[in-house]
């Protein structure tokens, strides 16, 4: 359907009528920038979430997208348990500022208990104004009917009614009821259900279309030309450098530079070839300062974020007294595919296609920088590469938006590898200094964490090009919820966490995957371990009689059981086998200290000749209450361990004076398939309970299990990341 | 311009490049519009661009157009399509061994090649067959289930 025919049907009659082949939006060529398609956009009315058309059909609205992990069949699921449907009649719209209502941005965990609860709420309203338009149809009260497979009938048999007879293509007009009844999950008949995911054909045949892929007529490639130093200025540009690429236009605004071309292979080579003279610049501390750096940067405030008992009176008291040191570096989200996006600006307005995840704010920082208004700024969202948070998407949008405006022509703009290396806003370096006290039974009685963190400040992240070009803009940094999980989650009655917020970081940050509380759960699970051990205890019997929450005592006892632990404290006794020394380790923790409990187990073997870690198996169990696809949340927590064994294993972003030098997969290595251990998940499913989003609590524990690990081999403590064979070699000839 | 005539997915084809060393890739996803195999990294490291050539696995973010010519590719197009999987993409789907996709036709192409040159791998050829292939939502042991269920079959 083009555009000029869904705005005319939108606007006929106030009828909605969107509908879409295989599930998926059809982006037509040419759509003009109009942000107003008539479609109802409040996040209150029923019908800015779904549209039920006269097939029966269903087509669902959100702000929040699917970046790869399961929401666009976990969401169709809750919604079609309510609506009495079955998940094939379902199509998605996900994050198109035109079309889907603004119910939040994608991260955090909140896909399912946000955004998916958001759409349950509003098919559970619709559900209930179907019972009453089949009432009045069939001349039965509400209450003697169901709907079943997209009728509306009565429960005790008999003639029922379409509803996209019911409505068909028509407006509810109804607000969302936040209190319309949910279906009894003792019925439910689609969630719990491992459901097959709808984009995973297309994705494995070639037809999936990501935004990489997303073309459109008169559209030029660009490439931006990054400085060799991050703060360096633009001094000259060489143009006979590129004479011999054919239909090349140079584009420079202050100091941001790229090129654009129809063919994109000449915009790759003219941007790789272009002369230009940059100013010297070296504001960084390298790698080797970093930690002087945090330590001696400028501090903004502290805060107590946890403040009970007195444990300095409480430490100096304490039987045995630790104190320990943990670090984690800058990493990169490190997306398999660069960042792209495509801009076509025009004098009324401007259309974005990006893989951003949060198309609502990225509109509404691009029309601020650009001066458009938001009703004149359309922002699509298609799929990219898994993006982590945020990578580069929103700096490779406004640099289509630059290029675009400047070339007068749609512009889609591919970074290259070392840009998104080099380029993407990293996760933050974590620096964390524990203090532990235990009294003569081995029970924690002080604990105490400060943690160096650069300051959240609130506002928009700066973009890279719009810096570039000197256009003025909001800086903020943020990184996302990063200071949680700093305390034990064990008995303790002495514990003060500490944040000292430092007022710069060396590279920019964005949120990265569970932001701060996979380094955060790597110092206080890694310390548990070190006062377990000390005080001669197994490390999970240490944990347990710390806990009296029934939740985190099953997931801590299924994935001990699961990799059949043997009562004992770390670290082993048992000498090593040729080379090889064997271990095994644990960490549990409670996502956000609120959310999901999760529970792992490692096992690994350290050659102690090239200080190689291998990992052997890994068990953990899950319960982040209700389970709506238990195969898709096995997918992401076997993904949420494997990532994260990489970053804690290899990944450290490495820069000098002047910039990021770990550029492409050789400097920057990621896990590879010889290295994948085996996973056992054991999902522990709350029907009662609401669900939670499990993207990232299954990431937090894993360094800790590992590090732990390597100690229970060895008995060396690592505390820096990443656990490389030569730190490793370090550590082992040390001791 | 230079004109290259080669076989693709068993048909001919006639492309020009105005650069002999464009590289295939670039030719694949634009003058072909074929957008199975994906530019990851442009330095032959991570394999997203991965096509066969002759039925070997090549890195098409770096093969040159130009030897291409008079040669047989095949790209994730070419084997099945979402109705009609080939064996090594339905085995992907059965076990869902795509988060993001993005590395998902580099992993299937390896496969179909490690699978005609070692129809009934163990895990260990398997793990070794993909080993020059990067994953980041860390889809491996999907990926791997994959390849040895599309084995069996």
């Amino acid at each position: 359907m083009n555009n000029v025919s869904r705005r005319d049907l939108l606007r006929r009659g106030g009828a909605v009528v969107v509908s879409f082949a295989l599930g998926f939006p059809k982006r037509a060529a040419g759509q003009g920038p109009n942000g107003d398609l008539g479609k109802s956009l409040d996040p209150h009315e029923v019908d800015s979430f779904l549209a039920v058309h006269t097939d029966g059909s269903v087509t669902l609205y959100t702000s929040h997208v699917d970046v790869g992990v399961g929401l666009r069949i976990a969401m169709r699921q809750m919604a079609a348990e309510e609506l009495g449907i079955p998940v094939e009649r379902i199509a998605m719209v996900e994050g198109d500022t035109a079309l889907t209502p603004d119910h939040g941005g994608t991260g955090g965990s909140t896909g399912i208990p946000r955004g998916a609860v958001d759409v349950r709420q509003a098919a559970a309203t619709a559900r209930q104004a179907f019972l009453k338009l089949g009432a009045v149809q069939l001349q039965r009260p509400a209450a003697e009917l169901t709907i079943v497979d997209g009728q509306v009938r009565p429960t005790a048999g008999g003639e029922g009614v379409d509803i996209g007879k019911l409505i068909g293509d028509r407006r509810f007009s109804l607000k969302v009821d936040p209190k319309a009844p949910l279906k009894d999950p003792t019925t439910y008949s689609l969630v719990g259900k491992p459901l097959l995911r709808p984009d995973v054909p297309a994705k494995c045949t070639g037809k999936h279309v990501y935004v990489q892929d997303f073309s459109m007529p008169g559209m030029l490639h660009g490439r931006v030309i990054r400085p060799p130093a991050i703060g360096a200025k633009l001094l000259s540009v060489d143009e006979s450098s590129i004479r011999s690429i054919p239909d090349v236009r140079v584009v420079r605004i202050e100091n941001f530079l790229g090129v654009v071309a129809a063919d994109e292979w000449a915009a790759v080579r003219a941007a790789r070839e272009l002369k230009a003279t940059w100013s010297e610049w070296q504001g960084l501390p390298g790698n080797d300062g970093l930690e002087r750096f945090i330590r001696d940067g400028a501090v903004d405030r502290h805060q107590d974020l946890v403040n009970r008992g007195d444990p300095v009176a409480a430490l100096s008291t304490a039987a045995k007294q630790f104190s320990s040191t943990y670090e984690w570096p800058l990493q990169s989200h490190a997306s398999l595919g660069p960042s792209c996006a495509v801009a076509d600006v025009r004098a009324d307005g401007a259309t974005v296609w990006t893989s951003t995840q949060g198309t609502h704010g990225l509109r509404a920082n691009l029309s601020k920088i650009f001066a458009i208004p938001e009703d004149k700024l359309r922002v699509i969202y298609l799929d990219g590469s898994g993006s982590y948070g945020g990578n580069g998407n929103d700096d490779a949008a406004a640099d289509a938006v630059l290029l675009s405006k400047a070339a007068g022509k749609p512009v889609r703009v591919q970074w290259m590898r070392h840009d998104e290396h080099g380029w993407d806003p990293k996760g933050p370096a974590q620096l964390l200094d524990l203090r532990g006290g235990i009294d003569a039974e081995g029970r924690i009685v002080a604990w105490e964490t400060q943690m160096w963190l650069p300051t959240g400040t609130p506002g928009n992240r700066p973009i890279l090009g719009v810096d570039a070009a000197g256009i003025a803009q909001s800086h903020g940094q943020g990184a996302g919820q990063i200071t949680q999980n700093g305390d034990p989650p064990y008995a303790a009655s002495n514990v003060r966490v500490t944040v000292h917020w430092i007022k710069e970081t060396p590279l920019r940050i964005s949120n990265l995957r569970a932001p701060g509380k996979i380094a955060n759960t790597f110092a206080v699970e890694s310390f548990t371990d070190e006062l377990a051990s000390a005080a001669g205890i197994d490390p999970v019997a240490f944990r347990l009689r710390g806990l009296t929450d029934p939740r985190a005592i099953e997931v801590i006892k299924r994935a001990a059981d699961m990799i059949g632990w043997q009562a004992r404290p770390s670290p082993s006794a048992v000498t090593a086998q040729g080379n090889l020394l064997t271990g095994r380790g644990f960490a549990y923790m409670r996502y956000k200290q609120a959310e999901n409990y999760v529970a792992m187990a490692m096992e690994v073997t350290v050659d102690r000749t090239s200080g190689k870690i291998n990992v052997q198996r890994v068990t953990c169990a899950h319960d982040c209450g209700l389970v709506i696809n238990p195969d898709s949340l096995r997918n992401q927590i076997e993904g949420s361990i494997v990532q994260t064994l990489s970053r804690a294993l290899h990944e450290e972003v490495k820069f000098d004076r002047s910039r990021v030098t770990s550029i492409d997969w050789a400097s920057y290595p990621i896990l590879t398939f010889p290295e994948m251990p085996a996973i056992e998940v054991a999902l522990i499913d709350r029907p009662t309970l609401p669900p939670l989003g499990a993207g990232e609590a299954s990431t937090a524990p894993v360094a800790a299990a590992l590090g732990n690990a390597v100690f229970d081999a060895t008995g060396l403590r690592l505390r820096a990341v990443p656990f490389t064979p030569a730190r490793v070699m370090a550590g082992l000839m040390r001791s | 311009m230079p004109k290259y005539n080669f076989q693709l997915n068993g048909r001919p084809v006639m492309v020009e490049s105005w650069d002999p060393a464009q590289p295939l890739l670039y030719v694949l996803r634009n003058a072909l519009s074929l957008h199975g195999a994906k530019f990851g990294c442009g330095l032959a490291q991570c394999g997203a661009c991965t096509v066969l050539i002759e039925g070997r696995t090549q890195r098409s973010c770096v093969f040159p157009v130009r030897q291409v010519a008079g040669r047989a590719v095949t790209t994730l197009e070419g084997l099945g399509t979402p109705e009609k999987p080939d064996p090594v993409q339905a085995a992907f789907i059965a076990q869902q061994a795509a988060q993001c996709g993005y590395c998902t036709n580099g992993m299937i192409m390896a496969a179909k090649s490690l699978l005609n040159q070692t129809p009934k791998p163990t895990l260990d050829q398997v793990k070794q067959g993909l080993a020059g292939n990067l994953c980041r939502c860390g889809t491996h042991t999907r990926i791997v289930q994959a390849v040895m269920l599309a084995a069996k079959a």
